[in-house]
């Protein structure tokens, strides 16, 4: 049936064009006077007002019989007509279909783009509402600053705190890995490499940014961990053989495309003119870089590391696979630590029942992880409206 | 002057100019060629341009003038695909020597844009970039100095000294023109090249500048592209005509724009083509 009433919507509308089209056509015969609008612009008016309609009408039924009452396919072709016949009687020599069509093409974009919000919005809302029902069984204060975090345990404890310092040092790992290995590249290929090459390397660090995460994932379990623990070991350090260092260091070099892709657009943005000005005074090209491309550039870049460190805090699968479950409140890198994105993971993974606070302590890490993400993109944002234009 | 090289001829105007009377040469050029790629933008060109005076360029677009004075401090090396043949001296010193230093070149031969391009730094910043870079000063009250001597040269000072620390990216355009110039002076140059420095601005700003060319002349070797024939007439003592990559004609400016010797540069000067 579902196909059905597609299909006959698309109809009604394709009959509607060429109604409307054709009776525009003929109007011109008749008057000999010139139509405001193109006549397919009349057809297409027409066209919008039965696929408005027939759309409107079917999902009335659908709701009002089930969707799989033969009332659905009916209801689209009542309504297709129902949507054209006063748009197909509006239409005269003088009408402005070019106009209003515009119109209709404002309502639909308008639409779409409301779709896409208010989907955002429920899905933040859905999440609160579930945090604030878990709040009734555990306390904020508890969760926002407790130090323990086992929520399998009797009695179960929920302190948010070794989730987010394990959190943090994974992040902070990652960027001390990617931030200078992702920035010192770009600056490479704006600014030395030649275009050809340039042409070459961009699109393969760009091919680096899209390998699926679940494989760098076991990659860092399977080959780094292991080579940080012997390497860690031939020193003489106590290293776990699910480390944060591991994990940090897989999740660097999953950023370092984001970085470099990024910087590199940003410093290619910044004008020749400065980089001449300073090359006129006399600056060789290291010089010039580090005292007028970067600064110039700077904002950018910090939105660019922005974005960086909001993707990493919310990796998953790396994590997983290579920095373990164990919430250890700790700064050591070579110790085992967990996530918020790994606990929710875990939390959600087999049957479950939706009530318990178990359960129901995913929502609230969700929450607080959309938080971070959210106040960070603020930030970036903050930052690159305020310097954006200084050198236009 | 260098004998005119066939096939290429160029005129002399008058056959004795004054403002080469004197023999001192600040750039001399002999069978420059350059190339962009296929385009064969300067095509055997030989031109003497004195110390202590302003000589004035001008031409069509894309008659080459902009690429030779940016051949004057390699410039031109920052574009892929530029090649430069032949021979540009700068004080009997030939520029394209492979042992020379690109980055003294541009610290004595300075440089000034169509648009004004004050970095995006404090109006301080923007004058001391060039003395720190090449350590002119050997302490906080030198570079001070340094950087109001420059800012007054440029006719700035009294404007800015205020407000030094705000950034240069916030003067009018003509301001920032004059930082610019600020900025080129710091690092003590002895030829400034100007790429049409006031084609970005107001009247009002561009006598400003003028004034100023005016002024430096008594200091340095001044080059300046221009569209503007009355701002060539205004500020130089020689003209160099070019056109389609070569150079045309050549001479005091006031002879030149009474009686010039080729029909060409009269039609251009008098406004008949160009």
């Amino acid at each position: 049936m579902f196909l059905w009433t597609v299909l006959l919507i698309v109809l009604m509308a394709g009959i509607a064009y060429v109604a409307g089209r054709a009776r525009a056509s003929g109007m011109v015969a008749a008057g000999g006077a010139r139509l405001h609008s193109l006549p397919s612009y009349h057809g297409l008016f027409v066209a919008a007002g039965a696929m408005i309609g027939g759309l409107a009408l079917a999902i009335l039924a659908a709701f009002v019989f089930g969707a799989q009452s033969f009332m659905t396919p009916v209801a689209a072709v009542a309504g297709g007509a129902i949507g054209a016949a006063p748009l197909y009687s509006r239409s005269s020599l003088d009408f402005r279909a070019r106009n209003a069509f515009e119109r209709v093409v404002l309502v639909v974009l308008i639409a779409c783009s409301g779709v896409a919000v208010l989907t955002t919005v429920g899905i933040v809302f859905s999440v609160l509402f579930e945090t604030l029902i878990f709040f009734r069984a555990v306390s904020p204060i508890e969760f926002l600053f407790g130090t323990h975090w086992s929520p399998n345990g009797t009695p179960a404890s929920f302190g948010f705190v070794p989730l987010l310092a394990g959190t943090l040092l994974i992040t902070v790992i990652a960027l001390v890995v990617a931030g200078p290995l992702g920035l010192l590249s770009a600056i490479y290929m704006a600014e030395y490499a030649s275009p050809r090459l340039r042409s070459v390397l961009k699109p393969v660090l760009e091919i680096l940014a899209g390998i699926p995460t679940v494989v760098l994932g076991f990659f860092a379990a399977l080959t780094v961990a292991p080579l940080v623990r012997f390497s860690g070991e031939s020193l003489g350090l106590a290293v776990a053989s699910e480390s944060a260092l591991a994990a940090g260091l897989v999740m660097g070099m999953m950023i370092v495309p984001l970085i470099s892709s990024l910087s590199d657009d940003i410093i290619n943005a910044v004008p020749q003119a400065l980089r001449d000005g300073s090359y006129a005074m006399g600056a060789t090209k290291s010089e010039t870089i580090k005292k007028v491309v970067l600064p110039a550039a700077l904002p950018g870049i910090v939105s660019a590391f922005m974005l960086a460190i909001s993707r990493a805090i919310g990796e998953t699968m790396i994590v997983v696979m290579a920095a373990g479950l164990a919430a250890n409140l700790t700064a050591n890198p070579f110790a085992a630590v967990t996530t918020i994105t790994v606990q929710i993971a875990t939390l959600l993974v087999g049957d479950q029942e939706f009530d318990s606070p178990k359960t129901l302590s995913a929502f609230a890490l969700g929450f607080v992880l959309f938080f971070f993400t959210l106040v960070l993109n603020y930030i970036a944002l903050r930052i690159v409206q305020k310097y954006r234009e200084q050198y236009d | 002057m260098n004998a005119p090289t066939a096939p290429f001829q160029t005129y002399i105007t008058p056959p004795h100019p004054r403002a080469l009377s004197n023999g001192k040469f600040k750039i001399t050029a002999s069978g420059v060629d350059v190339h962009y790629g296929e385009k064969h933008a300067i095509k055997n060109l030989s031109i003497d341009i004195p110390d202590r005076a302003v000589s004035a360029f001008i031409g069509p677009s894309g008659c080459g003038k902009s690429t030779f004075l940016r051949a004057i401090n390699r410039m031109n090396d920052t574009i892929p695909g530029c090649r430069v043949t032949g021979d540009i001296e700068v004080d009997k010193h030939d520029i394209y020597d492979p042992k020379i230093d690109v980055v003294q070149l541009r610290a004595k031969v300075g440089m000034v844009f169509q648009k004004p391009n004050p970095f995006p730094k404090s109006i301080y910043e923007n004058v001391a970039y060039g003395p720190r870079i090449h350590g002119l000063a050997k302490d906080k009250t030198e570079l001070d100095q340094i950087v109001e001597q420059s800012l007054r040269k440029a006719g700035l000072w009294e404007e800015v000294k205020d407000r030094l620390a705000q950034p240069g990216t916030g003067l009018s355009g003509g301001q920032q023109q004059r930082l610019c110039i600020a900025r080129a002076i710091a690092v003590n140059p002895e030829v400034i090249l100007m790429d049409e420095p006031c084609s970005a601005l107001d009247p009002i700003a561009t006598a400003k500048i003028e004034e100023l060319i005016d002024e430096l002349r008594q200091n340095y070797c001044i080059v300046i592209v221009t569209h503007s024939m009355q701002q060539a007439a205004r500020v130089s003592q020689l003209t160099a005509f070019f056109h389609l990559g070569t150079l045309v004609e050549y001479g005091d400016t006031d002879e030149m724009f009474t009686a010039p010797q080729e029909k060409r540069t009269q039609d251009y000067i008098t406004g008949r083509f160009g």
